[in-house]
């Protein structure tokens, strides 16, 4: 195609060769992407800090696989008995296994060892704190209703193969305090009915410790839980892009479209860029905080122990959950059932997950939502939901203080038996409590938006009526503001399903219907609906009504709420644009 | 671009209320006080507008991209000026190598993050784009075709048609779950009573845990508590070790001991005990009965043993009852004697299980 299409006085010339198209045209010709690829490299994604918190997990697991990797150069996974001979001095001759003398070799003559080691360590931290926060975040927002169901199970195995990961990983320095974790591990297997005693000796290849947990812990810790774990994560974002993130409502941001900036490149330098920040941070603190110091605990030695020895934080709530526990055990038939240990390690946490995981679909059962859901809700705007998780966290945060109940009674110098009584009764109690409280609590915040739609912000303004009485002066707030407010469902009290509507089907399947219908309307119960064109005219009237001049020639105030549809027009308040018995036209004061 | 969408416009209020599939459209119901007013215009920032402001963003991220590369080169010299090993650089009580790595890591990493995030909001474009989605669910023709391509294929298999066929597969299948456990077996031996015996046999001396020097009651003081071993942990033949290893320390998970004494009258032995002390010297298992931690939190005053790992408590007074936390069972006690040359020895092992319960322990 060398033929001039114009008569211009230039010769045709082929473009300059552009070298980026040179290489999407070689990719392309052999994978055939572009197709893909053109609707994702502009992709939008809406903007808000609480989206980041996944991110900060995601990014925490890319600085988990690479420092790790970084250990594994030069950590033996092994129960070897060797005399250690290394830069340490207080370990200096003490016989302890492989993994332990090659934890020190890493932490003291290995440059940079020992800050890979505290920023895998760290990172771990991050990775599943942020987990825990982006999971609530998803909860409390409502991120999780149709049509992602399905990643927040996924979600929900991550937190659970993050936890696996970071116990696996911890056990393996075989330093006193993870032995110490591992022989409570091996009590736990002990107390499964039935298997235990056999599942306790497969796994630590006879009696406990044995000398093939680490090797074996060593083999889930970098390739099978990791493996899995990168599945997960892979199949978490590919959902996340098909679905297109949720975003919150506002103007011009429906359940239809997306708002936001593009994948290339401002998410592409925004998400790269946090990639940086987030292993920076962990980099510091490996520089500056000390973590898990492994050599001041010792070798593992199962005739010795640390007092205020803990599991990590993550793993503190079932831990919690055992110290509470009143101690019961049952011999039947010549066996023993340890409820004491079997109960809250082995069936609570397996219950708290399984209920974590049931969330969405309890509420869209009880509610019987099958719509899809782009838009998020605020906290206030599901009052049961939201009292429901802070009931979840209230249950956990209490089992969790109470696996610290040593070291509260330390720090604040109370009595322990008080403190672990206290918690066997507040665990059932204030998770009611916490529930109801909130609940209230969000309808309050439903009640202080409607009061700001229907009678406008507080302004600051104080005004004096003739009679002496004050009044806050309240402006109405922004159209926009405005509808973000009004941005959500109505809810309706649904009638109880009648038996002459379930003509024909069965007793059972009724009753089960009038439940769902009662806890639905229980759901919703309380909550404040948003107002309608007319309550809001209402509204309006009524305050313009109050500032009109009466008969006496007087305008008379209330001491109550005060609005009006005055603007400031973006001048300076005095108070006396608002009391309309004066000219404000040239008025000195405006002018500021 | 921006495209404004008018969602709440009249006319669209009502598409909520009809449809219980699909998307619930905006929210969006009659009687609905307010009409989506669109999109914000876009408000220029000062790098849009100013070409000053814009230099001095781009002077800002480069000098942080410059400052990140420094920190690079000072990680590697760090590295090779600052000593690790027997004779470490220290800085204001830190290890120098961790603390210089780190903090030039750290802030090689932080520089070029911030600077890449700078670079996203001062000087890429900050026009909102507005994208629709696309359903979640497939089109419906597309459902059609690919369940009528499955049925076509399901019964192009005849997996409906010959059940034998299936039957015999899915059992087969499920049958193959059976190599995945069994193969396992070798994971460990079999428990057998290894969980009810220890190494402690009569007459093995009881000695202290760290020099392995046999105690005589008289150097017991009341109220004290020594952490002790059965001798023959420390014993050597030909100058090796009998146990050591893992061997020695699945012995000390069983037959970990400590001994206290306390005054005679305190002390109110069960039936069948009274014999099991040498003047106020008794013997207990130290591994907790909840799950096997070592305990060692000795009060002095209540004869009261503490467990660091779950706050069972234990009163060494009364044969070791619980009276706190979640421990079920007493602590197993080692009935003790005194043998010719004076030393306190151990009667026989102890006489039940020690350590966490297991399903079989009445068996034994």
């Amino acid at each position: 195609m060398s033929t001039a299409t114009t008569n211009g006085k230039q010769a045709a010339r082929t473009a300059k060769p552009n070298r980026l198209a040179g290489a999407a045209t070689w990719v392309d010709d052999r994978v055939g992407l572009a197709g893909v690829a053109k609707k994702q490299v502009r992709k939008v994604f809406p903007d808000h800090w609480s989206f980041m918190l996944g991110e900060i997990a995601l990014w925490s697991f890319v600085v988990l696989l690479l420092t790790g990797t970084f250990l594994t150069l030069w950590f033996k996974p092994s129960m070897g008995e060797v005399v250690y001979n290394g830069s340490y001095d207080q370990l200096r001759g003490v016989s302890m296994s492989e993994a332990y003398a090659s934890t020190l070799h890493i932490s003291f003559d290995v440059r940079g060892g020992l800050l890979m080691r505290q920023i895998h360590h760290w990172s771990a931290m991050l990775f599943i704190a942020a987990m825990f926060v982006h999971m609530m975040r998803v909860y409390f927002t409502g991120a999780f209703r149709k049509p992602r169901e399905v990643n927040w199970v996924i979600g929900c195995l991550l937190l659970l193969l993050g936890s696996l990961e970071g116990f696996t990983g911890y056990s393996l320095p075989d330093d006193l305090l993870s032995g110490t974790g591992l022989r409570a591990a091996d009590g736990f297997t002990k107390a499964v009915p039935v298997v235990g005693t056999y599942v306790s000796f497969f796994l630590f290849d006879g009696e406990f410790p044995g000398d093939a947990v680490i090797p074996r812990f060593f083999t889930m810790h970098v390739l099978l839980i990791p493996g899995v774990l990168l599945a997960l994560i892979g199949l978490h974002m590919l959902l996340l892009v098909y679905h297109k993130h949720t975003q919150w409502p506002g103007p011009g941001r429906t359940e239809h479209n997306v708002v936001g900036y593009p994948m290339m490149p401002v998410y592409a330098a925004k998400a790269g860029g946090f990639f940086f920040i987030v292993f920076g941070v962990s980099a510091l603190m490996g520089a500056l905080f000390s973590i898990n110091p492994v050599w001041r605990y010792g070798p593992y030695d199962p005739s010795q122990v640390t007092a205020g020895s803990q599991p990590d934080w993550y793993m503190g709530w079932p831990d919690g959950a055992l110290r509470i526990f009143p101690g019961w055990e049952t011999e039947l038939f010549g066996f023993t059932l340890s409820w004491n240990i079997f109960l809250p390690i082995i069936v609570l946490p397996g219950l708290m997950f399984t209920i974590l995981l049931m969330l969405p679909f309890i509420e869209a059962w009880i509610v019987g939502d099958k719509r899809d859901h782009h838009l998020l809700q605020r906290p206030r705007n599901a009052p049961t939901r939201t009292a429901t998780m802070v009931a979840l966290m209230t249950f956990i945060g209490l089992l969790w203080a109470a696996g610290g109940n040593d070291i509260i009674a330390l720090k604040f110098d109370l009595n322990l038996n008080y403190i672990t009584y206290f918690i066997r009764v507040m665990v059932f109690v204030g998770p009611v409590i916490a529930f109801l409280l909130t609940r209230r609590w969000c309808i309050s915040l439903q009640r202080a938006d409607q009061a700001r739609l229907l009678h406008g912000y507080e302004s600051g303004i104080i005004m004096r009526s003739p009679e002496g009485a004050y009044a806050e002066k309240h402006l109405p707030i922004s159209t926009e503001e405005a509808y973000t407010l009004t941005a959500r469902d109505r809810h309706h009290e649904k009638p109880l399903p009648s038996e002459a509507d379930q003509n024909g089907v069965a007793n059972r399947k009724l009753r089960m219907s009038r439940l769902r219908t009662r806890l639905s309307n229980r759901w919703f119960s309380g909550e404040v609906e948003k107002p309608t064109r007319e309550e809001l005219d209402a509204a309006h009237e009524h305050s313009a009504h109050e500032l009109a001049v009466h008969e006496d020639g007087h305008q008379h105030l209330s001491s109550g709420d005060y609005s009006g549809d005055y603007e400031l027009d973006g001048q300076t308040a005095d108070g006396h644009q608002f009391d309309g018995r004066r000219a404000i036209e040239g008025d000195e004061l405006r002018k500021s | 671009m921006t495209v404004h969408e008018r969602e709440g416009m009249p006319g669209n209020e009502d598409a909520v209320a009809t449809s219980e599939h699909g998307t619930a459209p905006a929210r969006r119901e009659a009687g609905d006080p307010f009409p989506d007013p669109g999109l914000h215009e876009h408000q220029p920032r000062p790098t849009d507008v100013d070409e000053r402001a814009g230099k001095r963003a781009e002077r800002q991220i480069a000098t942080m991209f410059v400052l990140s590369a420094l920190c690079t080169l000072l990680f590697c010299v760090a590295y090779f000026v600052f000593q690790v090993g027997d004779d470490p650089d220290v800085i204001m009580g830190f290890g120098a190598s961790n603390l210089a790595l780190g903090l030039t890591l750290g802030l090689a990493l932080l520089l070029i993050g911030i600077g890449t995030i700078q670079w996203a909001r001062k000087l890429m474009s900050d026009v909102e784009i507005v994208e629709m989605r696309h359903p979640t669910a497939s089109s419906e023709t597309d459902r059609a075709e690919t369940l009528q391509a499955l049925d076509a294929g399901v019964s192009d298999s005849g997996i409906g048609r010959r059940p034998l066929v299936r039957n015999s597969l899915i059992g087969a299948l499920a049958l193959l779950g059976l190599p995945a456990i069994v193969a396992l077996r070798d994971l460990g031996p079999l428990p057998g009573n290894k969980l009810a015996v220890t190494v402690w046999r009569r007459g093995m001396r009881v000695v202290n845990d760290v020099a392995g020097t046999p105690i005589r009651p008289e150097e017991v003081e009341i109220g004290q508590l020594i952490n002790t071993q059965p001798e023959i942990l420390f014993e050597t033949e030909d100058g090796e070790r009998t146990y050591e290893g893992t061997e020695l320390l699945q012995a000390k998970t069983k037959a970990s001991t400590i001994v206290v004494r306390m005054q005679p009258d305190d002390i109110t032995p069960s039936a069948g005990r009274a014999n099991w002390g040498v003047d106020g010297i008794l013997c207990y298992s130290k591994i907790c009965t909840h799950v096997g931690c070592p305990i060692s939190l000795w009060e002095q005053q209540t004869h009261h043993l503490l467990c660091p790992c779950h706050q069972s408590t234990f009163d060494l007074a009364d044969n070791g009852k619980v009276v706190f936390g979640p421990a079920a069972r007493a602590l197993p006690q080692l009935p003790l004697m005194v043998d010719d040359e004076g030393y306190l020895v151990a009667q026989s092992d102890f006489t039940e299980p020690v350590g966490p319960s297991y399903w079989e322990r009445g068996d034994a």
